[in-house]
């Protein structure tokens, strides 16, 4: 069997949750495997995520260079090219470093790409079975690899459960001699933190969040109305912000917010991982949508089938009445 | 500046109730609503803004089959110069790799210097523009949510986590992945549509292309989908079952019970 390595993100000298989950998913490949984790950037930072990820890697590959401060895809790539072994196997996280290094590297290293993997039922021989999602998480595939010639696979971050047990103490190697010079045709200028909006979603405990399904920008005054007669916020989901219906601070999932209400109602949302996501806390989620099948009613407490275009106002009126009786 | 832009026909997820066909091997095609994928939508629109501040040309590719055509006629409808569908029987199957082997040296004998894909398929992987990027070996840069154009090179921003942008400057010629909700692509009508029905779209083949078919379709593909299913995730909802007033009745009281009056 293969090599299996992991690259694992980190930011402030603190490595990503993935770290944990790609041990994980590389045992799902090969239980006899001890994988080793490759971790680029300079200074302090860096040796502080080499020594945490000891306590779950055997070995951590170490890749030092003032150039390599920020992660530059293209230069770690030409970084990752010179060092892993023919026939590896790289496990990366599914999120926006790996989406930007994963399928180019794979191509730079003549071995198979495999993207977003949810599961790894194993290898058969040179074949990696694997399952995948498509159309937004409505429908999945069991997926065949030939990795006769190593592979490149991004993972699904949250798909893996870490293990229980991890093994002790690893041993950092310091990779930083074999990488020679590293030229970038693309350059890192700086990062824009994301604007703070009106109404901050992150504080609130009840949120009435909108998908596609709201349909046009007159109908978040729908939302609007149900979210202050039970006195929430309005929260969306990406598509919403795209056509530009509500600002972006008002966006839950992976490239939003990430919220931790005790309810949170999901009205015309489908339930893709991007904005799922963004939900944390174990909240009570209800999911109004008009398609039985939609991934939501997957992770929902609660569903209902019916088109919120007519639900939400009379549930909204329904509130009302409520809170006139029992203010009387 | 000429400006390639790469689309796939997709079936509209949210025109759609996506099934499975009796045999669990595709999805029930029958009754679907096609569209081009969302974010290669949104690619054509920020190269014609782009044209039209700098000047230059678009043009717009799929790799696919007669039906696909529908969809470059709709970009051309938008204003993109040309469409191109790039057709054999040898491409069938073809994995990302496959596509991009495809798109690589159609790429290589036009005069672009700017390639645009979508961040991802509805039913792809986000890697047919990373490694397409790789085999022409042009700098690339994925999850783009601004462009601007310089000297010899632009300023994107990227999409990362929480919302915020990372801006890089990306020498020409190059590849970019687009982001949704990077522009508000302009509304195309039937009737633009007929304007460009007439307009000839070449259809050039592998052997048109000089790819030689084993490096392309089901046949060098490294990665094969075997079937589609829809998976028992999770315990699934308790989904209430009654009169649209019951179902109010019994969510109001459940909301209550977890705290959601305030
Ligand atoms: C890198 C990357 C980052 C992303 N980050 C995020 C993120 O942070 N947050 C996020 O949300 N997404 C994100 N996405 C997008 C994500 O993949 C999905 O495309 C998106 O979440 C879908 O939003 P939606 O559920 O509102 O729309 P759709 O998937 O189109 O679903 C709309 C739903 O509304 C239902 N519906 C339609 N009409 C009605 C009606 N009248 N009544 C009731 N139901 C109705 C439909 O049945 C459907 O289920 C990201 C994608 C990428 C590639
Ligand atoms: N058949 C195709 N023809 C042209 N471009 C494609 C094709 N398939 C994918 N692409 C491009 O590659 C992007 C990413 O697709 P994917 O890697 O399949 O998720 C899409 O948004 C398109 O821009």
């Amino acid at each position: 069997m293969a090599r299996i390595f992991a690259y694992i993100v980190h930011k402030v000298g603190v490595a990503d949750d993935s770290a944990t989950e790609l041990v994980a998913a590389a045992k799902k490949i090969d239980p006899a495997a001890s994988p080793t984790a490759i971790v680029t950037g300079c200074g302090a930072d860096l040796d502080a995520v080499c020594s945490t990820l000891r306590s779950s890697y055997s070995e951590v590959w170490k890749i030092a260079h003032e150039t390599l401060a920020y992660p530059n895809a293209e230069l770690i790539r030409k970084a990752l090219v010179k060092v892993l072994p023919q026939g590896s196997i790289l496990l990366v996280a599914h999120e926006h470093f790996g989406i930007d290094l994963a399928p180019g590297l794979s191509i730079k290293l003549n071995s198979t790409f495999v993207s977003d993997v949810l599961v790894i039922e194993g290898v058969d021989g040179v074949t990696l079975r694997v399952v995948r999602q498509e159309f937004g998480g409505q429908v999945s595939t069991h997926v065949r690899c030939d990795i006769s010639s190593g592979a490149v696979i991004t993972v699904r971050p949250g798909a893996f459960k870490p293990l229980e047990s991890a093994p002790a103490s690893g041993s950092v190697v310091d990779k930083s001699s074999e990488i020679g010079v590293l030229v970038a045709r693309r350059r890192y200028l700086e990062t824009v933190v994301a604007e703070a909006g009106d109404v901050d979603i992150t504080k609130h405990s009840v949120l009435v969040s909108i998908g596609r399904g709201i349909q046009e920008k007159d109908n978040v005054a729908i939302a609007q109305e149900l979210a202050d007669a039970l006195g929430a916020a309005v929260s969306c989901s990406r598509p919403v912000v795209d056509a530009k219906w509500l600002e972006k601070s008002r966006q839950v999932g992976t490239s939003g917010k990430t919220v931790k209400p005790k309810v949170y109602l999901a009205c015309g949302i489908s339930g893709a991982f991007q904005h799922l996501a963004g939900i944390k806390g174990n909240p009570f989620i209800v999911a109004i949508n008009k398609n039985p099948k939609a991934p939501i009613f997957q992770v929902a407490d609660v569903g209902i089938v019916d088109d919120l275009l007519e639900f939400l106002p009379e549930f909204t009126n329904k509130v009302r009445e409520m809170r006139t009786v029992s203010a009387k | 500046m000429e400006i390639l832009v790469c689309a796939r026909r997709v079936p509209d997820t949210s025109e759609n109730e996506i099934e499975l066909n009796s045999a669990g091997n595709d999805i029930e095609r029958d009754d679907l609503v096609y569209s081009i994928n969302e974010w290669d939508n949104y690619a054509v629109e920020e190269a014609l803004q782009i044209v039209a501040r700098v000047g230059g040309n678009v043009t717009v590719v799929t790799v696919g089959g007669e039906d696909d055509e529908e969809i470059l006629r709709r970009e051309m409808a938008m204003g993109a110069n040309h469409g191109v569908l790039i057709s054999d029987d040898a491409f069938r199957g073809s994995d990302g790799r496959g596509l991009a082997t495809i798109l690589a040296v159609f790429v290589r004998k036009g005069p672009y210097d700017l390639i645009l894909t979508g961040v991802q398929a509805e039913d792809g992987g986000a890697q047919v523009g990373g490694m397409l990027a790789a085999l022409l070996d042009y700098p690339f840069a994925s999850l783009v949510n601004s462009v601007e154009v310089l000297d010899g090179k632009l300023k994107v921003s990227r999409e990362i986590a929480g919302g915020n942008k990372e801006i890089n400057e990306i020498d020409l010629p190059c590849v970019l992945s687009i982001q949704t909700g990077i522009n508000e692509p302009r509304y195309v009508g039937m009737r633009g549509i007929r304007q460009v029905a007439s307009i000839p779209i070449p259809t050039p083949s592998a052997s048109d292309l000089g790819i030689d078919p084993a490096t392309v379709g089901q046949a060098a593909a490294k990665v094969k989908r075997v079937d589609y299913f829809v998976p028992a995730l999770g315990k699934g909802a308790e989904m209430l079952q009654g009169s649209r007033e019951e179902n109010i009745d019994k969510l109001l009281e459940l909301v209550a019970a977890k705290g959601g009056l305030k």
